[in-house]
């Protein structure tokens, strides 16, 4: 049986309703985090099935950018976490509700 | 058929981790669920003949990151159970699966109506690492440097962020100390 594209943007799917469930349903926020990450993840995977399907390295330097932004993502996200768990000592997102003005 | 048994096994396990990562409510279960769902990822680069993006991401995703989140997660007390929000679980789930499937159309319908052509071709005869030298550093040199930039940008903010009182550890203060020590930067107002 053939593999082709169809197969790969359906696993990408797949893996973005799991990402989004977990972005939806997690209040801590280092599991939000996780869930961020899972949701670009899966974006990687068809950005790269595109670009073999169509002979194209468009898709794969796409897919090098998200990971560089992920990266710095997490370097300043979880130095935000951690200014954030000395003060209040929890990193749950409902205590995080002071500007609802 | 070899590719067809790789594609199959990889997609289950990287479903099956990703799912144990989201649902778990242990930290240190999801971290390296996490973890091992980034490995089985690259397998599809590998598969995919995108040899060089299949390293990277094993090196940056379960090298830098997931030691990243190791390192942060020292921070937090991971002992207890994660909190969960409590809503309707379908609706969750429902809302999820469509708008997922919405952005796999939007991104795809425009490759499925017209039959493109490619940008980039790949070259004959060189490799991927070579193919992606040659496309990286002259098409995308601008958008390399920026992303150069854009990582020591994340990188001084991660130390200047995360060294603040450094010198203290909540760990060896006793509660009167991090009482005085919380009401003192509150009154500084740096962050909310």
């Amino acid at each position: 049986m053939e593999i082709g594209l169809n197969h790969y943007l359906v696993l990408s799917t797949i893996l973005f309703a799991i990402g989004l469930v977990g972005v939806m349903r997690r209040k801590n926020l280092l599991m939000l985090f996780f869930a961020t990450e899972i949701l670009l993840n899966s974006v990687n995977i068809s950005f790269a099935a595109i670009s073999h399907y169509y002979g194209d390295l468009t898709g794969q330097m796409f897919a090098f950018f998200v990971i560089a932004i992920a990266a710095s993502e997490v370097a300043v996200g979880l130095g935000l976490l951690i200014v954030w768990h000395k003060k209040h000592n929890n990193i749950d997102l409902d205590s995080m509700s002071t500007m609802r003005g | 058929m070899f590719e067809a048994v790789a594609f199959y096994l990889f997609a289950f396990l990287t479903i099956s981790m990703f799912y144990i990562a989201v649902t778990t409510s242990q930290a240190l279960y999801a971290l390296s669920a996490l973890a091992a769902g980034m490995i089985f990822i690259s397998a599809f680069f590998f598969i995919l003949g995108a040899d060089f993006l299949g390293a990277v991401q094993i090196v940056v995703y379960s090298g830098a990151v997931m030691a990243l989140y190791a390192f942060g997660m020292m921070f937090f007390d991971t002992t207890r159970d994660v909190k969960e929000k409590q809503g309707n679980k379908a609706i969750v789930i429902g809302l999820s699966v469509i708008s997922a499937v919405l952005v796999v159309l939007i991104v795809s319908a425009p490759i499925i109506g017209s039959n493109i052509e490619a940008f980039y071709p790949v070259t004959e005869g060189a490799g991927n690492v070579q193919e992606v030298g040659m496309v990286l550093f002259t098409k995308y040199l601008v958008p390399f440097e920026v992303a150069a930039v854009m990582l020591l940008v994340a990188m001084i903010a991660g130390i200047v962020l995360a060294g603040k009182k450094m010198d203290l550890s909540l760990t060896l203060m006793n509660e009167q100390e991090i009482l005085e020590m919380r009401e003192e930067s509150k009154s500084k107002k740096v962050l909310p």
